[in-house]
């Protein structure tokens, strides 16, 4: 729990830690099926359904029509002056047609293309010149890579940071989420990659250190990497398995002992926190020129017949990639893509995946129903699991009771929805479901009391 | 491929902890003092516990059936509650107005002290300790008269009040006057122990309780008081209260620091009572004083998060 966070006191970005305190979390089953299973390449899809919004930002807007043909690596839809990724065609044949699929909240475009089963690379496809900083951020712009954690943020904005504010460089290697096993498959089979891809950042960046935080769970990716590694700068921090290491403010303060405030990013803390998976995908990139153009994914869960880590071309549908799968053992009844802690349901099987999909997890009728709440017996331990000392029970009531006020005090903002305190609860209480409830009444507050300053 | 697919929020994966195994757990822990209760005071504790535990569970379920709430017997927490005050219940000479009278602080438990604050959760005093409190009001004859051990029933005093001490071995094993469940020593910290394991209660509230009413007492001895700070500990409801009472979910702190000032507390009501009051017992007033404070507690050892700043 939190012993003594009051002691730690920050000095410019050196943490003076009097105390060390141990962050909560929970002991989740690991389920790591197919972290031996080196990945397989899935047969070229008849048809890719690709987003547009893949990422944290603007939607990108199409750059083809229907009947132009693409190829393998062709840029298809980019909006250059917001925040947004370029997207590439993932197979090479005939754009069909650009689907809108509306709700009453918001619109997805989709691009689908028709494959023509040859997956011809794009002729103008050559490795990116670099000689100084902005043209690594633009190769990294263009290369269309986001977190491939599973947040999508566009990974050249994440390091378009002021020179000098950046000391250390976080490797997001823990992979805490159950089932998943892709950025094990990257650590294990690809260190190089994963080093090169650092050494760029390191180098073009400006960032004299780096640390790489692996779960202890994960032995065989800390010899990998440590194999590759030929520099003082880089080390890597062996973190326990306890869930969610992988929370960027969580490893962030277990690889560097720094803490990242309220409102505040990894950036104040002089850190650029990175998924290795990210590392990698940007060192093939620089060496090949090839954009983000495919994905491997874990597919797992108690109704997939035979788990396997696959590499599937960016908008194949999560039913092809079942099918490759052996189908189901039984009856589907709930599937998500990313882990089981914070992945986002799907209605449908048809649902492509997208660039930052790391798993698709598909569970049979025992493991898919959870048991309707019951009253909160305030026994406490969302509190005593939740990383940070949340009090979900108390965040409930406060937005039950429609408390703002008391929600600004009981700091809801900091939660990063982790799920410990619903995954936890004897009452089976959504209970971050309700702080995500709670920060978006928190955030109406606000704006209307900022408002009325004005 | 077409099958409906359930959408839910995150995460899709719980632990296997529910209401009822938590409930299950304190029922457990407190077999051991059950089965002392029979050797020391006769098999008749069984009746009295079972004539607890139905009343109990029998007037949440009317109370639901009346009000059209929900059923929740099935939480086995009203079983809790019957057993607990039937613990903190004497076997008197007249077993026949023991019965009926546990009935109904049961039922005052149940529907009174839980029930009509909302249920679950929701209730600020402790229910077995509140009925205990109104059972020793209203039913003084039954409650005060301490049971001797052994199969003749007769009236004997606490140690708190007694001039001749019982041995120290005789306090552990429970071999004294006393409430059926409260005597054995040994059989409450068994089960203080398992809960302590099994993390449904943690050690802050009964060491710091119990170690208060320890400390507090040594130091009155010390100026010249008559009392021996190991019996204090060892007899009286302090170890089925701190273990059992104190650690009640809804009823007391949640923080760890609000756990220790709660026990802090707590002992120091309970031996002022005991001390300076014209009460042998203090244990259930000490707690149930606690437990309205147990919201200040709460808020004045509330823990700024992690990252979170100070205002």
């Amino acid at each position: 729990m939190l012993a003594a966070v009051a002691c730690c006191t920050a000095v410019g970005n050196q943490e003076v830690n009097v105390f060390t305190t141990k962050l909560g979390g929970i002991h989740v089953p690991h389920r790591k099926n197919t972290a031996a299973q080196v990945p397989v390449r899935i047969p070229i899809p008849s048809v890719v359904r690709i987003s547009t919004q893949m990422h944290i930002g603007a939607p990108a807007i199409p750059t083809v029509k229907p009947m132009d043909k693409v190829c393998v690596g062709t840029l298809i839809a980019d909006n250059p002056d917001k925040l947004c990724s370029p997207i590439y065609s993932s197979v090479s044949g005939t754009v069909k047609k650009i689907e809108e699929v509306g709700s009453a909240q918001r619109t997805s475009t989709f691009i689908v293309i028709e494959s023509d089963g040859n997956m011809t690379p794009d002729e103008a496809i050559a490795p990116p010149i670099i000689e100084s900083c902005d043209d690594f951020i633009a190769a990294v712009r263009k290369s269309g890579i986001v977190g491939l954690g599973g947040a999508g943020f566009p990974t050249y904005a994440k390091i378009r940071v002021p020179s000098g504010k950046i000391d250390t460089v976080v490797v997001n290697g823990a992979e805490c989420e159950p089932y998943i096993t892709s950025d094990t498959q990257t650590m294990q089979n690809e260190p190089e990659e994963v080093i090169n891809g650092l050494k760029l950042l390191m180098k073009y960046i400006g960032i004299p250190r780096a640390v790489i935080g692996v779960e202890k769970n994960k032995p065989q990716c800390i010899s990998a990497l440590k194999n590759v590694i030929d520099t003082d700068a880089v080390t890597i921090k062996t973190l326990p398995s306890v869930y969610p290491q992988g929370g960027e403010k969580v490893l962030v303060y277990n690889t560097t002992g720094r803490i990242i405030g309220e409102g505040k990013l990894p950036l104040d803390a002089g850190v650029i926190v990175i998924n290795c998976t990210t590392l990698a995908a940007i060192s093939k990139y620089v060496k090949t020129g090839m954009p983000l153009v495919e994905k491997c994914v874990t597919v797992d869960g108690s109704a997939i017949a035979e788990p396997k880590n696959v590499i599937a071309p960016i908008g194949t549908p999560v039913s092809a990639l079942c099918d490759f799968c052996g189908g189901f053992r039984s009856t589907p009844k709930k599937a998500f893509l990313g882990g089981p802690m914070m992945g986002m349901p799907i209605t449908s099987f048809n649902e492509p995946i997208v660039k930052q999909t790391n798993a698709v997890v598909v569970l049979d009728e025992k493991e898919a129903r959870i048991p309707s709440p019951t009253a909160c017996i305030r026994c406490g331990k969302c509190y005593d699991t939740c990383p940070f000392g949340l009090m979900p029970f108390e965040i409930a009531k406060a937005l039950e009771l429609k408390k703002p006020e008391q929600l600004e005090k009981l700091k809801v903002n900091l939660c990063m929805e982790c799920g410990c305190c619903s995954y936890v609860c004897p009452a089976n209480r959504e209970l971050v479901q309700q702080n995500k409830l709670a920060k978006s009444m928190l955030r109406d507050y606000q704006k209307e009391k900022g408002g009325a300053g004005k | 491929m077409n099958e409906k697919l359930i959408v839910a929020p995150s995460p899709h994966l719980r632990s296997s902890s529910a209401t009822w195994k938590v409930m299950l757990d304190v029922i457990i822990a407190l077999i051991p003092a059950v089965i002392a209760s029979c050797i020391i005071f006769g098999i008749r504790c069984l009746a009295i516990i079972a004539v607890s535990v139905l009343s109990a569970v029998v007037s949440e379920y009317l109370f639901e059936l009346i009000t059209k709430r929900e059923k929740t017997v099935g939480d086995l927490s009203a079983v809790v509650t019957g057993l607990l005050l039937a613990l903190n219940v004497p076997v008197s000479a007249n077993i026949g107005n023991t019965l009926w009278q546990i009935a109904i602080g049961s039922a005052f438990a149940i529907v009174i002290v839980k029930m009509m604050f909302g249920g679950i959760g929701h209730n600020f005093a402790n229910p077995a300790i509140t009925a205990r409190i109104f059972m020793l009001i209203s039913f003084g004859k039954t409650m005060s008269p301490w049971t001797k051990a052994g199969t003749d029933i007769l009236s004997g005093a606490t140690p708190l009040t007694a001039e001749t001490l019982p041995s120290l071995t005789d306090m552990l094993l429970g071999n004294y006057g006393g409430s059926m469940g409260e005597t054995c020593t040994l059989a409450l910290l068994i089960g203080g122990i398992y809960l302590i394991v099994k993390k449904i209660i943690t050690w802050h509230t009964p060491v710091a309780y119990i170690g208060t009413v320890f400390v507090f007492t040594w130091v009155l001895s010390l100026c010249g008081y008559d009392i021996n700070p190991v019996y204090q500990i060892l007899a009286g409801g302090l170890m089925l209260g701190s273990i059992f009472m104190a650690t009640d979910y809804s009823t007391s702190p949640r923080t760890k620091w609000g756990k220790v000032v709660f026990g802090v507390g707590a002992g120091i009501i309970t031996v002022i009572i005991r001390v300076f009051a014209n009460l042998p017992e203090g244990v259930s007033y000490a707690i149930l004083i606690m437990n309205i404070l147990t919201p200040y507690i709460d808020s004045f050892t509330y823990k700024v998060p992690f990252g979170g700043e100070k205002k």
